[in-house]
């Protein structure tokens, strides 16, 4: 019964963050800082890992074609591949990482040093002044990363195919065009806004009923990142399931 | 004013706090004194809101606390600063963005304005040269200094010091205990102390309340403190050596 406790403080944590701000033009700056920290800091590790993730695609999809099989099949399986889910899955993840620890242990290491008591007691609401920026962050700039990752895989793709002479570059982009439907890309962001939101607001609980001393915030941010991938791979299959079928 | 009427507060089987009922006065310096786990934190945190207790009510002068919605505690909460044992500053701000914290929260206060009132408070701890350096670059004494500036920044009615000298050195405390007893006069703030240091309890307090189990079992002043009277407080009082020579000197 230990996981409904959990879930009902989480509610309650997202109830009395999603209260309106104190005042907007501190939740502004506040929301600017988090685009850059969520969002511009990623950049870089989203685009190495995006670029490298596409072309691994397709190099392993022209080694498994042959005989029968088109080659502008690469290009389709690049797209798909990426689109469908190595972006839109594996990019929220890697965030869970890398941003999902870094709000947890800043939020635990803001309790466990009573920071979030003194702004309770200064009547600020403190789950709406630190955890609604972060949310509001991920879920608006996770979907701009992921887009990106796109880009850059499919990119990425096309450019090894060509430049190790497994795909002709007609043959590619007609693979990347052949029986594409929007869709696609309209379930691959539906599911990124649900992650973006996700990986910040379950790092921020933990952070913030982080109890004890610096080994607790770190078990803390462990658990963030462990929880937050957790309920991610569930959510894709419970939305693939919605969305697909 | 602040009274605590019958507060009670467990934890599980824990009795914390036991019908504990005390009156803070205005313009003074009121110390809470006691052991390590005889409840002195739990009694203010229930004070302040941080824990609910079980039972009883906290008054603001003659403002019911206890019976408040969140929403009316919030104006109580702005009248009310608090100076923690660890400072709780906050780490990512420097010393001038602290202090003006509270007052870009709550106040319609301009930049300029904000600023003003903030070179005024660090002036008053005399840190207006520290302003733009961020807390891990502050020093332990500094660093409460910051905190009793960023609590008085919006002109508290309530001054809470959880430990103001836990860490420091003994002349650096003398400097926050006069700190926290010149504020109190001067802005006639009803100031809460806890501590079980006794060389701050006889520098600065004008009144002191004994918790000892969970229950306030007495109270007077400095001269009544070394009277004594109840074996639990003059164990407490009288723990160390040098304590015993003043008592024997007065």
């Amino acid at each position: 019964m230990r996981w409904m406790y959990h879930i009902g403080r989480y509610m309650r944590l997202l109830a009395k963050s999603f209260r309106k701000p104190e005042k907007f033009s501190v939740f502004k700056d506040l929301l600017v800082t988090e685009l850059e920290s969520i969002g511009l800091q990623s950049v870089g590790i989203v685009a190495l890992l995006s670029i490298f993730m596409g072309a691994v695609i397709c190099l392993q999809t022209a080694h498994q074609i042959g005989g029968w099989i088109p080659v502008y099949t690469i290009g389709f399986t690049v797209r798909q591949t990426m689109i469908l889910e190595f972006s839109p899955t594996l990019i929220p993840v890697i965030l869970a990482g890398k941003v999902g620890s870094n709000i947890a242990s800043q939020i635990g290491t803001m309790r466990v040093t009573e920071q979030i008591d003194a702004l309770d007691i200064m009547g600020v609401n403190s789950a709406s002044y630190l955890i609604l920026p972060k949310v509001v962050a991920g879920v608006f700039i996770v979907p701009f990363l992921v887009v990106l990752s796109m880009v850059l895989g499919v990119g990425a793709g096309a450019w090894i195919g060509v430049a190790t002479g497994l795909s002709p570059l007609a043959d590619f982009e007609y693979g990347m065009q052949v029986d594409f439907r929007v869709f696609d890309v309209v379930y691959a962001l539906t599911k990124t806004v649900v992650f973006g939101f996700i990986l910040t607001s379950v790092s921020a609980y933990h952070g913030y009923f982080a109890e004890g001393g610096a080994l607790e915030v770190g078990k803390s941010s462990t658990k963030a990142v462990v929880w937050s991938v957790v309920i991610i791979m569930v959510s894709n299959l419970v939305l693939t399931q919605m969305l697909l079928n | 004013m602040i009274e605590l009427q019958h507060l009670e507060k467990s934890f599980g089987d824990h009795h914390v706090l036991k019908d504990v009922s005390a009156t803070f006065e205005r313009g003074k310096v009121n110390f809470v004194i006691g052991r390590s786990g005889s409840g002195k934190s739990v009694m203010t945190k229930c004070t302040v809101g941080l824990i609910e207790p079980d039972q009883g009510r906290v008054f603001y002068d003659g403002r019911d606390f206890t019976s408040m919605s969140q929403k009316e505690r919030k104006v109580i909460r702005q009248e009310i600063g608090m100076l923690f044992q660890g400072s709780a500053l906050f780490d990512s701000m420097t010393v001038q963005e602290n202090v003006e914290f509270p007052l870009r929260m709550f106040s319609d206060m301009s930049d300029a304005e904000r600023r003003d009132r903030a070179a005024v408070c660090l002036e008053r701890v005399e840190l207006a040269d520290a302003s733009t350096r961020f807390p891990a670059e502050c020093s332990g004494g500094m660093q409460k200094r910051v905190g009793i500036a960023r609590a008085i920044a919006m002109n508290p009615k309530y001054l809470f010091c959880d430990e103001p000298n836990s860490g420091l050195d003994p002349q650096t405390a003398i400097v926050i205990d006069n700190l926290i007893s010149d504020i109190t006069a001067e802005y006639q703030i009803t100031t809460v102390v806890v501590s079980h240091d006794m060389n701050s309890v006889m520098e600065a307090s004008d009144t002191i309340h004994f918790v000892h189990q969970g229950s306030i079992c007495w109270h007077g002043n400095r001269e009544g403190l070394l009277e004594g009277g109840v074996k639990e407080l003059e164990d407490f009082v009288f723990a160390s050596d040098l304590m015993r020579k003043i008592r024997k000197t007065v």
